[in-house]
Formats: C-alpha cells, structure tokens, sequence
C-alpha cells in the first residue's frame, strides 16, 4: 500500500446565500509539504463578532475496502480493495473580535454576521469557560477567536492560547502586508496542532501500511481497539523486608478515571489492579559506587519486562488488549535503584515505559535504619507521584503526545481530567482514520484466503457482516470527509467490530477444507493403472506415427 | 525500546487529588494461611497434603471490586465476571487407595473434576457453564475445555454447596470429570503461580515438580467458596483453598525403609514461613493406635502438639510453627524427620468405614456388567450412601438390569434419581440413596450394551478404551467417638474444608476407580484398503475394455509358423507328405 499525500485539494463552501451567518472561504493546503497557503476570498466587510465556517482539507490517501461478488449464502465472495482517498474535514469558525482587523481588512472579509457579544472577558481562562456555550456542541468542530493585537487577554509575548474545549484565541498579527493572510497561516497551524497532521495520520496508519522512515513514535501508541484493559501491578520483590500498601482504588477513582471517562467514546475501559510478590525484574541492577546507588541502564531495559510478564497474567474475562502499570519496589540489598538513559543521567521519574505494553516505574524506599528487628518496614507509596507517571505514560500509549508548537503558543493545562477536548478530537481523528484502515486489512486478508480456498463456504450471517463491514467504513469515510468527527468514528467502529466477526467466524476456519492435493493422492490407485493402458497406447499411437512416416520413404 | 521521561503532567495532578494516601492501616482485609500436614500411611507410604488459604474479606460479586492482593486476580476476576457461588476443580493422577492408605483428607477423583455452582441470578447456566470451563482450561493448562454436554451432569443429591449457601436448586449446579486427563508440571505451574509468595517462600518451596510427579499419587485442587465473615455471619467472606496431596512411596523414593523427612521426600528444606501468611504450620500425624507405646519419633522435637478429631478418629499432631522465632533459634532449616521406633508389623491395616470397587465384567464386545462393591465395615451401625453414577452414553445402561444386593438379600434402594442418557447428548445418571447395613459388603451391578459410534467419535488410539468416570460415594459416616465442634477459624485447615453435620457423624466423600471399556472399534484402514482394492478392480477392468475398444484386429498372414508347424512340416517331409 502507497501513501501520498501531496495532493492539492480545493474545496468550496456552498453555503445558502441568505444565510447571514456564513461566508464563503477556501483553504488550499498543501500538507505535506510543510508550505501551507491559506487563502481568503473577498466578501462583505462587517463588525463585531463574525462567525465563520471555513473548511481546512486534508487530504489523504488511504485504502477503501469494497465488496464485490458476494450474493447470498454459499456464494465465492472476493473482495478487492481499492486504493481510494481519505478525506478529512475539520470544521473551523474563525471569530473576529471587535477591532481585530484593521479597517480596510474587514471589508475583505468574505461575510458578515453581527452577532454581539458584550462579555468582559479579563483573564484567558474566563475566556475560555465563557466562550465554551457560543461554540458549537459538536466533535472536532473548532473555534479560533481573533482578538486584537492590542488585547490585555493574553500575556505578553503568547500569540495563541489553546483553550480546554474547542477553541484557542489568537491575536491579530501586525504589521504591513496581508493581514488576512498571516491570520489564515496562524488559523492553518492552530488546526493542524488542535485536529490531525500529516504525521499523526500517517503513524495511525503506520501499522497497516508498510512504512520505514517512521521514528519510535509513532510505534508507541497502542492499537485502536474496542476496549482495553488497564492492570495496575505492585510489585513487591522483597515482603519481608518491606510491607508495602498503596491505596489504589482511590487513586483510580481520583486519577485515572477521569482520564477514562473522558476517553469513554474511544473505547471500553476497565481497571484492575494486583499486587505480585517475590516479582523480581529479569536483570539485576549495577553497583554505582559514585552515588552509592544500583543503577539500570538504558540498554537492559528490554530485559526487564519478561520475568515479570509470566507472573502478570492476562486477563482471564476478556479478549481486549491489556495495558500494564507496574510499579517496582526494589529488594532491600538493590535499594535505591534508578534508571539510567543512554547519556548516564538518571531519570528523573524513574520510569519507562515499554511501547503497545505499559509501563514500569521504580520506587525507592527510604531505610532510616539498617536494623533488622524492625523490618518488614511499612511503605506508604505516594500515589500522586506515582500517578503523575503513570498519567503521562497512559497518555502516551493512547498517542495523545505533546505537538511540537511554536514558542508563542500557550496551552491550558487539561484539568483534572487529564485530558482536553481538542486531544480527545486529535485521538479520535487518527483512530477513525486508523479503524478504516483495519477494516482495509481485515477484509483484503478475507479475501485473500476466500483465493486460496475455492470452495469455502460463505455463510448468509458473514455475508452481511461483510457488507454492513464496506457500508460502514463508507460511512465512515463520508463522515470525515464532511467533517462529522462523532458520527464518523461510531461508523469506523461499527466496521471494525463487523469486520472482525466476519473474519473470526468458525465456519471459515481453512483447516476445515480438505485440500486437493489430498484428495488426488487418495485416488492414485485408481489413476495409475488406469493411466497405464492409455500410456502403452500412446506410445503405440507415436510409434505407428512414426513408422508411417517412415514407410513413405520407403516406398520412394 | 522506546523510553520515555515523564515529566509532563505535573499539573494534571494538582486539581481534584484524593487525601489520605498515607491512611491509617485498617485491619488487613485478606489473609493467608498455609500448612502442610505428613501422615505416615499405613502400608509404609507417606503423604503430604499442602493447603494454602487465600481469605479475602470482600464481596467479589459486588461491581468494581477490581483491586487484588493475596486473592490472585485471574480466578476473582471469574468468580465476579460468571457469578460463581463455588467453585471446586481438582487435578489428580492416580488413585487413592483407600483400602490400604485409609480415608484421605480430600478426596478427587483419578482426572480432572470441576463442579461448580452459580449464583440463582445466572439466566443461562450451560452457556456459562462452557465458558467458565474453557478459561479454566486456560489458566490451569488443563483439557477442561472438553467438558461439554455429553460430560456434564446436574447431580441432585450427591454435591451440596460446601460453603455458605441459601440456594440449593441443582439446577444451578454443573458437574463434570474427564478421567482421561493426565496432570503433570504444566498443571502445577500455573497453579504455584496463584500462591502469593509464588514458591518463592514459605511451605511452597518444598513444591518441587521433579519430586511431586515422582510419586504414586498427586492431587492437586483448587476450591472456592463464600464463607461466613465472623461468627454472626452478616457478611460474606471468599476462601480460596489450594490444597495439594501426594504419596510417597515406600519402595521407589524411600529405598524401602519407613523412615521419612522433608529432604528425602522433596529435595529441600523449609527454611522460613511465607512472610505474608499469618500462619505457617507444618503437622505431622503421631497419633498411634495404643496409647501406651509412642512408635514415631520425630526430630526435631515439635513445639507443641495439637489434638484434633479427625474423620471419627482422635488424633495427635506435632505441630511446628514456622512463624515462631524458637524454631529458627537452633538451625536455620527446618528437616522434619519421622523414625519408627521398632519395625512394624504392617499387618496391622485398619480398613475404613466405608470403601468401595468397581469394575466392568462380561465378554465380548456387545454387553457388559458394572459391578460396584461398597463396604461397610463398622461393627454395629448402618447407614446410608449417596451413590452417583455419570456413566457416557455409548454405553448403554439397562436399568431394569439394576440389582442391588446385600448379603444375599435384595437391598431397595430409598431414592433414585435416573436421567437416561441421549445419544452424543448427555451421559446417563444414575444417584441412588443406599441403606448399607453393619459389617456388610453391598454389590450393584448394571448391565449395558456397547454402542457403535461413528468413525470421527473414536479418540486418538481407540484401543486403549474408554474411559468411564468413577462414581462418587456421599456418606455421613457415623464416629466412634464425639466430635466436639471446633471453631472453624481456629482449627487446622486440613479438618475444616467439608462440614461435620453433627458430633455424630462426619462426612465422607470417596471416588472409585475409573473404568476403561473396550468399545468394537474398527480398521481405520480400512476405507483406503477398500479405496485401493475396488480402485485397482476399475482400473483392471478399464484397462481389457480400453484394450478391447481400442485394438484394431485384424487377421495376420502366417509368414514363417511357429515352432509346432515346423516340427510337422519336418515330420512330414520325413514322411512325403507335403508341408502345411
């Protein structure tokens, strides 16, 4: 499969001419090669505060599953997969605050909407709770409100501040040339860092798409999945020196599950949490005589996790993929124990993290006393550290990792959800897009096993999920392209889940069919004899040929 | 490996973060208690049964208790995800002898068992049911997942909940045992993985697999069940019990001689109690059938010694303690070492109470005879036995061949309960209540005819035979001495795991052997040979038909004559007679 994305696309607005509310504006961009140029049409100037409705287009190309010969129950289905176009579409309003365009600008402005707003808004985080029920309820849909240069809302020095919700606010750049023009490359950027880039759309098709030049990154987030099981484990190597307790669930309930309740749309959450004794991590730690420490390195890490996996256990009740949060208490004799990166500097946190698996961090016990009487030593383990690490290690497995932005962007910080609307969007974008490429895969490796075994037998049931299956990621694919983030990745989730039963249904299991080449060497007895005759008189047949040509000859 | 500084969400944390993570330590909510219990058997052999118990003060069945430390997650996860009330699984290869070994502590059967009963909010039994097996199948590398309808039973009778149980409809009880099965390491692995301190520490360390499956028997079992949480019962408590059971023998580990210790048993010394159990006991049976003379010797001398009652027997334990600090003082390991006193004239077997044989009789490959011998062997009192029979259904049973007979005399059984069997269905079941009269020997016999099954039915090395799974025997066995009633939580585990009805009587539940019967198999071979001969036969026949369709005939001037012509035209040259 190919990916290219250097496709121009030009998509216009038709929007109701005596809709006051919308203008008309085309954005032309050109993704991937990092030169975007927005560009505005003239239109009806105005004032106060404009509701705009562009449409930012990212094209991509991807991969379409479609159906073709299926029909009814025992029917050879073949499926062939076209290489088709994703198309995203991220629904963008543009506000202009009163006196954010200088005169002449706000004539070129493409429409017009005299929707007042008389709030007095101080501080930028007013703001943004403020502007939170102007905007619309929708997913993926953003707002950029441009104030004027000289605003007192944002700090000095900050350009563009990134709301919680669905919006961020950006000031009016100065200066001589095209006003509308730098605000249109400010609004490009903000929706690529609040929606979806190049990047983050090719890293969620990394996985199904053959791709060499992608960096670790974009191979650490898991796999798009109905649900996912989070297994927190303690790790307690050495009970009898420290008797340690650690009041998880109400960490969960204050930490991680506001987390996942924001991440309830993305998929089914459940979280468990056990503690293993006598777990002790595959390799064992070096002396480091300078700080009187043991010391891991980068380098062993790999090792580590295998020992302790045969004693995690998977989940015995579901099929979801499981996502492991091990915490390490090191054995007394290996204590303190810290993490070395590749430099030799330790690690501040004192944690990794294994990509598509969890992570692991390391918590040292302080020992007052090297007095035997009083051991096992109890351990309260700070939870609001721990939870800290894990947090962001939980945020980089499902990929919502930071955006490199400019200097002048500032972000809101998530709230103790841990989570903001716009990543939620982020997340959704590329699951969506990564769903439709599974429904892809899934369908193609049907269909190439329908081609291997000629006589399967496609049942009316598996039929029809392979149809609802194509109908779904149509859907899907429609939806984005419409920008409908919610609906289209409800649809992407249905042709997965539809898509995974037709493909893991019992009946196509291909051991079921006798092979040919079987059946043939069952019948030898009777092929070879009777293959014996018709070869003698074949041989007769070429000898009799041979001496007719011969007697011509002869005769002559 | 990718790895990453997370130094990024500080101020996720600062908003909404709970207190308290430095609590008061409140009352431990698990516990765990480990033993292991040596009784010298009386035909020389020894056995060791190990019992670790999880206890765990919460409701699994309650949402979102998802948090586990002694009660391994895998089976809380299942007991709260299928509504399991009780749960009993043992793996056992061999079989206990109880004839000569005398009754055993916990009884299995030779294969694997599982019965399980399910909480009366369970809508669809048989599909739980089937799942339940098939995870179990993978947690403990066991072929549970062959246990489907044509193994499973619904006994009425013969299983009740052994722990805390309003609800005894047997509807909600599944029952099934593949006798088949054949336990071994990959068994016990999984299942010293469910031990909090692994077999890492404490009595585990003594698990050793080369030594456990060197033995004449080993059971090991797994039971869950609600228990009550203290004595006004208000709450529910799950007891996890691990037990294990072997038999070393006489003759192959212990070179014949009866003197016994932990290292020559298992290779290995207990060196310390499992730091997180809050009992760690080992006890060793001295009890002696005279008072007067001790015949066991046991080194190191015990802490104390413990008198318990066990199956209508008084007996003596030595007991060492491994969490008390004088045991460690003298050594560092503990070598618990049993010397008999004199030699011992092993003819002093006691037969038990209650045991029982069976066998298949007959000849032929169309009917057959089960044959079950139960013995009472108690001086001066009846009592009745619950009598199950899971018997499968190619073997079709005659009930109305149904005898029972005790000491020459027809014996009426007081209630049969007969689920016939349906053909690739369901097994037949058969439980009966039995009055076994004193000193008596009680003989049931049923007749049955072999089925023919179809050629895909036939298991891997269908010569072998098949299996038939031992019928369980239910008895309140009435003691020879008043059992006073113990508290449960005090007393060792290894009397607590079936209640005793009253001081009377106690429970006794005991397998028999499986069967293995032989059923008309046929030449696997034989559809090829057949393929081969008519194939060959076709092809013969197409071959003259070819031969004969084909040749051209036509007539052939003789040229010279064969050898008979010249031969005459010789003889009649000789004779003026012109040639031919």
């Amino acid at each position: 499969m190919s990916y290219i994305c250097r496709r121009f696309s030009a998509q216009t607005f038709d929007a109701d001419p005596g809709d006051s509310g919308w203008w008309q504006q085309q954005f032309i961009g050109l993704l991937s090669q990092g030169s975007e140029t927005i560009e505005v049409l003239g239109g009806p100037q105005g004032s106060g505060w404009f509701w705009g409705s562009p449409k930012c287009c990212a094209e991509v190309r991807g991969a379409d599953g479609s159906w073709d010969g299926g029909r009814g129950p025992g029917l050879r289905c073949q499926v062939t997969l076209l290489f088709a176009q994703f198309q995203l579409t991220v629904p963008v309003s543009v506000v202009f605050a009163k006196g954010a365009l200088p005169g002449a600008q706000q004539r070129r402005l493409p429409f017009a909407d005299t929707q007042e707003e008389e709030s007095l808004l101080n501080r930028k985080n007013q703001a943004d709770a403020a502007l939170l029920p102007l905007q619309e309820d929708s997913l993926g849909a953003l707002t950029v409100y441009v104030i004027p240069e000289t605003s007192p809302l944002l700090p000095q020095g900050v350009g563009v501040y990134v709301g919680k919700h669905r919006s961020a606010v950006m000031r009016c750049p100065q200066g001589p040339g095209d006003v509308l023009a730098a605000v249109s490359a400010r609004v490009q950027q903000i929706v690529q860092a609040m929606s979806f880039t190049t990047d983050s759309i090719t890293a969620a098709l990394s996985d199904r798409v053959p791709m060499d030049q992608l960096g670790t990154d974009t191979r650490r987030p898991f796999k798009s999945s109905l649900g996912y099981e989070i297994t927190f484990s303690l790790l307690n190597p050495d009970p009898k020196s420290h008797d340690v307790h650690w009041d998880i669930e109400a960490a969960v309930s204050g930490y991680v599950q506001p987390f996942l309740d924001k991440l309830g749309s993305v998929a089914n959450f459940s979280v468990d949490s056990q503690i293993l004794y006598y777990a002790v991590l595959g390799v064992s730690p070096r002396f480091d005589k300078a700080s009187s420490s043991f010391i891991l390195s980068a380098l062993s890490l790999p090792h580590v996790i295998n020992p302790v996996e045969a004693r995690l256990g998977s989940s015995a009740t579901s099929l979801y993929p499981v996502l492991n949060f091990l915490l390490y208490v090191p054995e007394r004799i290996h204590s303190p124990l810290y993490i070395q990166d590749k430099d030799g500097a330790a690690v501040g946190t004192n944690a990794f993290h294994s990509p598509r698996w969890g992570g692991i961090m390391v918590y040292n016990v302080d020992h007052p006393a090297p007095d035997k009487a009083l051991l096992p030593l109890r351990v309260d383990v700070d939870m609001v550290r721990v939870m800290e690490v894990f947090l962001a290690q939980l945020r980089l497995l499902f990929g919502i990792s930071q955006v490199p932005l400019p200097e002048e962007f500032l972000l809101e910080s998530p709230g103790n959800k841990g989570l903001t609307d716009w990543e939620l969007d982020r997340l959704l974008w590329t699951r969506t897009v990564e769903n439709i490429a599974t429904v892809s895969t899934t369908l193609t490796s049907l269909a190439q096993l329908l081609d291997k075994i000629g006589n399967i037998v496609i049942k009316d049931d598996v039929a029809s999920e392979v149809y609802h299956a194509v109908a779904s990621a149509q859907t899907a694919m429609l939806e984005l392209a419409s920008g409908h983030l919610g609906s289209a990745f409800q649809a992407s989730k249905e042709a997965v889940i539809s898509s995974e039963r037709a493909f893991f249904d019992p009946s196509l299991l291909h051991l079921l069919y006798f092979p040919d080449d079987q059946k043939f060497a069952i019948y030898i007895p009777l092929f070879l004899p009777m293959a014996v005759p018709i070869l003698l008189s074949l041989v007769k047949i070429l000898r009799e040929a041979k001496q007719s040509k011969k007697e011509p000859t002869k005769t002559d | 490996m990718a790895w990453a500084v997370a130094a990024v969400l500080g101020l996720l944390l600062l908003l909404g973060s709970p207190g308290g993570c430095g609590g008061s330590p409140g009352p431990p909510r698990d516990s765990l208690r480990e033993e292991l219990l040596l009784s010298p058997l009386p035909s020389g052999d020894i056995a060791a049964t190990f019992q670790f118990r999880a206890r765990w003060d919460s409701e699994l069945h309650r949402e979102g208790v998802s948090h586990y430390r002694l009660f391994p997650k895998a089976l809380g996860q299942l007991i709260s995800k299928y509504l399991v009330r009780e749960l009993h699984l043992s793996l056992t290869q061999g079989f206990w002898r109880t004839r000569t070994w005398g009754q055993p502590y916990l009884q299995a059967p030779a294969g694997a068992e599982l019965w399980v009963w399910f909480q009366d909010s369970v809508t669809d039994v048989d599909k739980a049911w089937k799942e339940l097996s098939n995870i179990l199948s993978g947690i403990f590398c066991a072929s549970l997942n062959f246990i489907d309808s044509t193994n499973t039973v619904t006994p009425t009778a013969s299983f009740k909940p052994l722990g805390l149980a309003n609800v005894t409809d047997h509807h909600l009880l599944r029952y099934a045992v593949l006798p088949r099965e054949i336990v071994c390491t990959e068994n016990l692995t999984p299942w010293k993985k469910l031990l909090p301190c692994s077999s890492k520490a404490g009595l585990a360390v003594l698990l050793k697999a080369e030594r456990l499956f060197h033995t004449s028997y080993h059971s090991q079992a797994v039971h869950i069940r609600p228990i009550c949480r203290d004595a006004s019962c208000l709450s529910v408590s799950w007891e996890l019990r691990q037990t294990l059971t072997v038999v070393f023998d006489t003759f192959s580990i212990g070179q014949g001689k009866r003197d016994w210790s932990l290292f020559k048993m298992f290779s290995r010394t207990v060196t310390e109690a499992c730091p997180l159990a809050s009992e760690s006991k080992i006890y060793v049976d001295i009890s002696s059938k005279t008072q007067e003379n001790e015949l066991l010797e046991v080194t190191p001398p015990p802490l104390s010694v413990h008198e318990a009652s066990v199956q209508g027997d008084r007996r003596t334990y030595a007991v060492y303690d491994l969490l008390s600090p004088l045991l460690f003082n003298v050594s560092r390991s503990l070598n618990v070492q049993l010397k008999w006193k004199r030699p011992q004239d092993s003819l002093d077997l006691s037969t038990p109470v209650l045991h029982a044989q069976r066998y298949v009789s007959g000849y032929g490959l169309q009917t057959g005879e089960i044959s079950t011998l139960i013995y009472n062997t108690h001086p001066y009192r009846a009592f009745p036995v619950i009598l199950l029979e899971t018997v499968p259904w190619y073997l079709r049973l005659y009930v109305h061949t149904l005898v029972i007979t005790t000491k020459g005399k027809e014996n009426k059984p007081s209630y049969i309960h007969y689920q016939p069997a349906q053909d690739r269905r369901r097994p037949h079941l058969l439980e009966m209540l039995i009055q076994l009269p004193a000193n008596s020997v009680t003989k049931i016999t049923i007749q049955f005819e072999r089925a023919l099954l179809k050629w895909t039915e036939y298991t891997p090395d269908p010569n072998h035979g098949f299996y038939v799974s031992p019928s369980v025997l239910s008895a309140l066995v009435p003691s020879v001495l008043a059992m006073k009633a113990e508290d449960a939580e005090k007393s060792p585990l290894f009397t607590s795991l079936f209640p005793s009805a009253d001081g009377s009587s106690y429970f006794v539940r005991l397998y028999t052997e499986p069967l293995l019967v032989n059923l008309p198999t046929p030449d696997f071979s034989m559809p090829y040979n057949v393929i081969c001969l008519t194939c060959t036969v076709v092809a013969v026949c197409y071959g003259s038909f070819y031969n004969l369709l084909t040749r051209t005939f036509h007539v052939e001037e003789p040229s010279r004559g064969g050898l008979a012509k010249r031969l005459a035209n010789i003889i009649r040259k000789v004779r003026g007679v012109p040639p031919l």
